[in-house]
């Protein structure tokens, strides 16, 4: 009788365990995110008071000056449009390369595909010194154009990467029946390939907008006038500002933070996706 | 996610052999419509800077203007000028700690999680969404928000201590030079600890429930299996999140500048060599972009040599295993 129920609660104590872990860690990764919303919606002088407390009267006071009187409106927008505008010019023309990458051997593709796919491993911030040469010569240092070409750019080896992968396991009978029906390279690659590739677009928009939108090294370095600062730069002088404001600097992380929230909400497979790329498939 | 087992290696090779499926390539106009495009602006923006890296490292700057050439002067200046002499080993050996512990802490944690959410049980998707979720926020506001959460003064941190009678354990976590750097390292493993998590789940899913069948009916234990069979199994994974943490360690830049600033306070005890890149080039002296392009050759030689070495080291090791 007692080596039947022995060993069955032993594994109930090891499950017991494991949820303990589990719901404890659980509470350090959720209890500092919690805190912070709580925090901003309620006065400095509280949280001072009672670091640990849940806001009494909740107030949106805080959003409302760290939006206006700490620029992050300004900051927002400029990190909206520099993040849309290099994820779709870098998912744009990975596309076109991963296509013609994916689906065609011709020589030197292999060269190409190795070219492309080094970027993977290379750490664009130490180049920063002959870039800010280069964008400084362009007359693009100190401008919103000059971050999306660079964005742009270091987003390509993952894109290609990607979408080449996904193009080649299209069948080659779909191309074939086009082309006999008199379709050109381009038809094809946007009337019949692309559309099938939509879920690898997702996961490469997705995953090249979350590092984006959150650098903070390249606009640090190329943008000069706060009228055109991110928001991670935006951040930098705002904790300066702000530094017994304890309030607003809550209500400024959350501002920074919630539509990465939103998108993770929407797309926690395609960031997952993305995530275990390199050992997926 | 389908995961074949074999080895990292030989799916690089086969994804380079397999070329492309079609055998009737376009017009060679048609290829560089579409390869152009990504070529030029990858090409422009990421591989020639790199490149130019290398080449400007040899000659000494005045301001923005390139002057003579200098041969390896620059690199002998970062070791012998004051005070870069001094904050360059300090900060290597903090980028040292820094990929130790993060190995130690953040890695572990994320396979025994992975391990402890590979079988079904309650909530388990909850707990992967939850355990990603900081991998979202940019590095410098988990930064600031982690500098907030340990204020000696306000801060939740030493007051949640203080509520539990752990009061004397309180203290100025980020202003002491003893806590300062490992404080850092555990804020950053908090960020990331869903990334180790999901490759190792990725790895155990790829495992064949047969071999863990057979196991078990040869009476091996809970611990035994993952000893002997799991963790022999995983070692490509581990190799791949050795490696990538040790490329994103030697990174390190934004947490580090929000919690410890652009010196690396407490007096330079959280410095690392992303921060005196930055300085060197950008709050460096007028020959600075001298100075910084050597460093970035150094850094690049030895993040990508070392990286190397492991990726072959891990190979090996795998081969002996089989």
């Amino acid at each position: 009788m007692s080596t039947l129920t022995r060993p069955s609660r032993r594994v109930d104590l090891f499950t017991l365990g494991t949820q303990i872990l589990l719901w404890s860690y659980a509470a350090i990764v959720l209890g500092p995110l919690l805190l912070v919303v709580s925090n901003a919606l309620r006065p400095t002088r509280e949280i001072f008071k009672n670091p640990l407390g849940l806001p009494t009267s909740p107030s949106f006071e805080s959003f409302v000056k760290a939006w206006e009187k700490a620029n992050f409106n300004t900051y927002f927008f400029n990190s909206l449009i520099i993040t849309v505008a290099a994820v779709l010019l870098a998912t744009a023309v990975s596309a076109l390369a991963g296509y013609m990458l994916g689906r065609y051997r011709f020589r030197g593709s292999a060269f190409l595909t190795a070219y492309f796919l080094a970027g993977l491993m290379l750490p664009f911030r130490l180049a920063i010194v002959p870039l800010f040469l280069l964008l400084n010569d362009m007359g693009l240092v100190d401008s919103r154009l000059g971050l999306i070409l660079v964005y742009a750019a270091t987003g390509i080896p993952f894109s290609v990467f990607i979408l080449s992968s996904f193009f080649r396991q299209l069948p080659q009978e779909l191309s074939e029946a086009a082309r006999i029906d008199g379709a050109g390279e381009f038809t094809i690659f946007g009337r019949i390939m692309l559309p099938l590739v939509r879920p690898a677009l997702a996961t490469v928009i997705v995953f090249q907008f979350v590092p984006l939108w959150n650098d903070f090294f390249f606009p640090l370095v190329l943008l000069r006038s706060t009228d055109k600062w991110t928001l991670p730069v935006g951040m930098t002088r705002f904790f300066g500002e702000f530094q017994t404001d304890w309030s607003t600097l809550f209500a400024g992380l959350i501002i920074t933070t919630l539509p990465l929230i939103v998108i993770f909400l929407l797309a926690t497979k395609q960031i997952i996706a993305g995530l275990t790329a390199g050992i997926g498939k | 996610m389908l995961l074949s087992r074999s080895s990292l290696k030989s799916r690089w090779r086969a994804f380079f052999s397999r070329g492309g499926v079609g055998h009737n390539a376009p017009s060679w106009g048609v290829v560089a419509l579409f390869i152009l495009p990504a070529f030029l602006l990858y090409t422009i923006f990421v591989i020639w800077p790199l490149a130019q890296s290398f080449y400007f490292s040899l000659f000494e700057f005045k301001g923005l203007a390139r002057g003579p050439f200098v041969g390896l002067r620059n690199f002998r200046e970062l070791f012998t000028r004051y005070p870069l002499n001094e904050q360059l080993p300090r900060a290597f050996l903090h980028n040292v700690y820094f990929f130790i512990g993060t190995m130690l802490v953040q890695n572990t944690l994320g396979l025994l999680f992975a391990k402890l959410l590979y079988k079904p049980r309650c909530c388990k998707r909850f707990f992967q969404t939850v355990y990603i979720l900081p991998y979202l926020i940019s590095a410098l506001v988990v930064g600031y928000l982690w500098s907030l959460m340990l204020n000696p003064l306000f801060g939740p941190v030493n007051r949640l201590l203080k509520a539990v009678g752990l009061g004397s354990l309180a203290r100025p976590w980020l202003g002491d030079p003893a806590t300062a750097l490992p404080a850092i390292i555990l804020v950053n493993a908090w960020q990331w600890v869903g990334f180790p998590m999901l490759l190792f789940s990725a790895g155990l899913a790829n495992i064949g429930e047969d071999l863990r069948e057979a196991a078990r009916i040869d009476g091996a234990t809970r611990w035994r299996l993952f000893w002997h069979i799991e963790l022999p199994l995983l070692l490509p994974v581990i190799g791949i999140v050795t490696v990538l943490t040790f490329i994103g360690n030697f990174n390190v830049f934004g947490i580090v500048w929000a919690m410890g600033g652009v010196n690396g306070e407490p007096a330079g005890a959280t410095d690392v060599l992303g921060l005196v890149f930055y300085r060197t080039a950008f709050r460096g002296g007028v020959d600075a972009f001298g100075l910084a392009s050597a460093l970035a050759v150094l850094m690049f030689v030895f993040i990508f040599g070392v990286s190397m070495i492991m990726v072959s080291l891990f190979r090996r090791w795998e081969a002996n295993l089989r």
